[in-house]
């Protein structure tokens, strides 16, 4: 009974990856390896004050005296940092103006990809979505950036920001995640190359989803970009983030900076669908994923809300996390994170309570296949001065097969008495008796597979913005194809 | 024929439960397989629906003169086959609905139709539920989640009507009901009787069979039927028990 249900899971698990293609495009690449040459190369590329090429160099010198973390429950190979190209731009031919110049390989690769830059294809009735494409080490393309300007928003890559909003970009970056934080947030403060940067003035909320696209295209290259999101008083908006590269034998690494600053009664949305090329079944090659996202609710009242669909990379390194500076303020996690094959999850968050009845939800649903290893992890902290706070965290792992494991990680410190923290967590199997009854009205094991793994992430699901929950779902059944038992 | 099956034997880890079972279904039919508990008949309603965890050592069941032995559990139930459970299993976050509209789909796909459109489906759906007595909220809810056993048995019927089977087994669907629910679930049974279609009842009581009457009834007694009759072996099985049978066999 165990062994065939087994099998059935091998079937479905089995599944390709989808975006493995590589777009053949004339590329400007930095000298290979690492060094303050190459922090320096990146700056004055993209024509930097001198104050972003000192943050650089600080940044850079700060790494040189730090270590890999190794807690995490994570076997990783020792990365060769001489042997990784720190910034690859497709070569432009002229500053652009309009869609019509942007490298039509380029527009082709997005299409391909199901992203549209065509501010036209909008759907009347519909609110669209704004897109910032980011392909390598910078953004390509950047849709909506007029229409949004006249809301007084700023969205644009983060290298116009540097231009255009050098003081903003000064008063903000490195406010959540100093350069000193971690190994690879130090990393990524020296080389980092591109990103999207926003900004919703008071009293805004965003008309649109805003969204930016991650593409790894070229290969021994590494792409490191950062996120800035600001919102003043009473803003709102909501961002998601995407992500896929192309099929290689040899890891990538991809190590990543998201910041959000959310002042009094603000609220931000962050929805991510991480879809790196994970490796073949055989755990060779795949993006090596290492992100340091955190956001600051600083007024009272704010709210800030991650949520996360992680189905993609070799390896994943990742913690979303809220400091609950405010008063009253709300911080969200909610995540739904697959591995199969040989790929490892250690994902989490951290909620740290610091403000008066401030509030967070943590939901974890962890699905493991194959011979992976999925680990949640994540720390509570409510300070003596958070007063009445609570904080609600579940944390569910599903096993498909025998030969996959689910970690639980977590870590609770609550310095006051009038705080309430909850934890629950289970763990459960795909049953013979679902599959069963699934298959006994006709539903094939793999879309039974895809149904009952799709029911047990809904909570997660349900948050997403429209345009991605459907993009998810699909993405879940697809990274379990060829796993069930 | 729709069914026969002859002399089958299956066992479940190393250990045999159907020991030589023979029997023939013909389109139109209600049958009744009756007989104590541990007996095999849940296995029977298993081994045909194709339930992998039982091992058919030898015989074989004809389906509309398929052999079934060739088919997997998808493709039986594609083929019209039915299995009402006497335990439904919870699906957790899956709608009945969303539940439902997969398989129906995925058994038009193996027609080689089209998907039903959402609002033909929707209609469907409230006709269907309209014969089993089902309020519109409980299709909203997840599979089987937090059901009372009159739910879970209403649930198992509701889907038997979307699905239009032309063999439908159900195995204990009377366990665990109340007079109102058993009496609601009968009469959607009823309602789907029709003469190119037919029915396997599994059940330990004969209070079952007062509203669904059969055509034949069968004691399954240690992993043979060793009785067969009409309608009224039924009442002198509620009569006398099964020690009655089992004397007969000894």
């Amino acid at each position: 009974m165990e062994s065939e249900a087994n099998k059935i899971l091998d079937e479905v698990t089995q599944g390709d990856y989808k975006y493995g293609f590589v777009t053949d495009i004339d590329t400007e690449f930095a000298p290979i390896g690492l060094s303050e040459d190459t922090v320096r190369y990146i700056s004055l590329k993209k024509n930097e004050p001198e104050f972003l090429l000192e943050f650089r160099l600080k940044a850079y010198r700060h790494w040189l005296t730090m270590t890999r973390p190794k807690w995490a429950h994570l076997d990783i190979e020792p990365i060769d940092f001489q042997k990784i190209i720190f910034y690859a731009a497709p070569k432009k031919k002229k500053e652009l103006t309009s869609l019509d110049e942007v490298d039509p390989e380029l527009l082709a690769t997005f299409n391909k990809l199901g992203i549209s830059l065509d501010e036209q294809k909008k759907l009347a009735g519909v609110a669209g979505v704004a897109v910032d494409a980011v392909i390598d080490s910078v953004s390509v393309k950047t849709t909506f950036s007029e229409t949004l300007s006249k809301h007084g928003i700023i969205f644009c890559s983060f290298s116009e920001a540097v231009q255009n909003h050098p003081e903003l970009v000064r008063q903000y970056m490195g406010s959540v995640v100093p350069y000193t934080d971690n190994y690879f947030a130090a990393l990524n403060s020296a080389v980092f190359s591109d990103g999207s940067f926003c900004f919703i003035p008071k009293g805004v909320r965003c008309p649109m989803e805003l969204s930016t696209y991650f593409r790894i295209n070229a290969a021994n290259t590494g792409q490191f970009e950062r996120t800035l999101i600001v919102a003043e008083e009473g803003a709102y908006v909501s961002y998601m983030e995407g992500c896929t590269a192309p099929q290689r034998d040899e890891n990538q690494l991809h190590a990543a900076i998201v910041e959000i600053v959310a002042m009094k009664d603000a609220e931000v949305k962050y929805s991510t669908v991480q879809n790196w090329y994970p490796g073949d079944k055989n755990g060779l090659g795949g993006i090596y994923n290492f992100v340091t996202k955190r956001g600051i609710c600083k007024g009272s009242n704010s709210k800030i809300s991650w949520t996360q669909v992680e189905t993609g990379s070799a390896i994943t390194w990742k913690y979303p996390s809220c400091i609950l500076l405010g008063d009253n303020s709300v911080g969200e996690f909610y995540s739904v994170a697959v591995t199969n094959n040989h790929q490892q999850a250690d994902t989490g968050t951290k909620m740290m309570h610091l403000g008066k009845n401030t509030r967070s939800t943590i939901i974890s649903k962890g699905i493991s296949a194959g011979k992976s290893n999925n680990s949640y992890r994540g720390l509570v902290r409510i300070s003596k001065n958070a007063l009445n706070s609570r904080n609600y965290s579940q944390c569910d792992s599903l096993l498909l097969g025998a030969g996959c494991g689910a970690h639980t990680y977590p870590y609770i410190q609550v310095d006051n008495k009038s705080s309430i923290v909850e934890h629950e967590a289970t763990t459960s199997k795909i049953s013979e008796d679902q599959l069963f009854y699934c298959q006994q009205r006709g539903i094939s094991a793999e879309s039974a597979i895809g149904l009952i793994v799709n029911g047990y992430a809904r909570e997660v699901l349900k948050q997403l913005p429209m345009e991605f929950a459907v993009e998810a779902q699909k993405l879940l059944s697809i990274s379990l194809e060829g796993s069930v038992g | 024929m729709l069914l026969s099956i002859r002399n089958l034997h299956a066992s479940i880890h190393g250990k045999e439960i159907l020991k030589g079972v023979s029997l023939d279904v013909n389109k139109g039919e209600v049958h009744a397989i009756m007989g104590p508990n541990g007996t095999g008949k849940s296995t029977l309603a298993s081994v045909i629906a194709g339930r992998e965890v039982f091992d058919v050592t030898s015989g074989e069941i004809l389906y509309q003169g398929r052999d079934l032995g060739k088919l997997s559990i998808e493709d039986r139930a594609r083929e019209g086959i039915f299995l009402g459970f006497q335990y439904p299993v919870e699906i957790p976050g899956v709608s009945i609905t969303n539940f439902m509209r997969t398989a129906v789909n995925e058994v038009r796909k193996y027609k080689g139709l089209d998907p039903l459109p959402g609002g033909e489906f929707l209609r469907l759906m409230e006709e269907k539920k309209k014969l089993v007595e089902i309020t519109s909220n409980l299709t909203n809810r997840s599979v089987n989640e937090g059901f009372s056993g009159g739910e879970k048995k209403k649930n198992e019927i509701f889907q038997m009507a979307m699905l239009e089977p032309t063999l439908a087994i159900l195995d204990e669907t009377d366990s665990g009901l109340d007079i109102d629910a058993l009496r609601i679930v009968a009469n959607g049974v009823n309602k789907l009787r029709r003469p190119d279609n037919a029915f396997l009842v599994i059940t330990h009581y004969q209070r079952l069979l007062d509203y669904i009457v059969p055509d034949f009834v069968h004691v399954l007694f240690e992993g043979k039927i060793v009785k067969s009759g009409g309608k009224e072996l039924a009442f002198e099985l509620e009569e006398k028990g099964y020690d009655w049978i089992k004397k007969e066999q000894v």
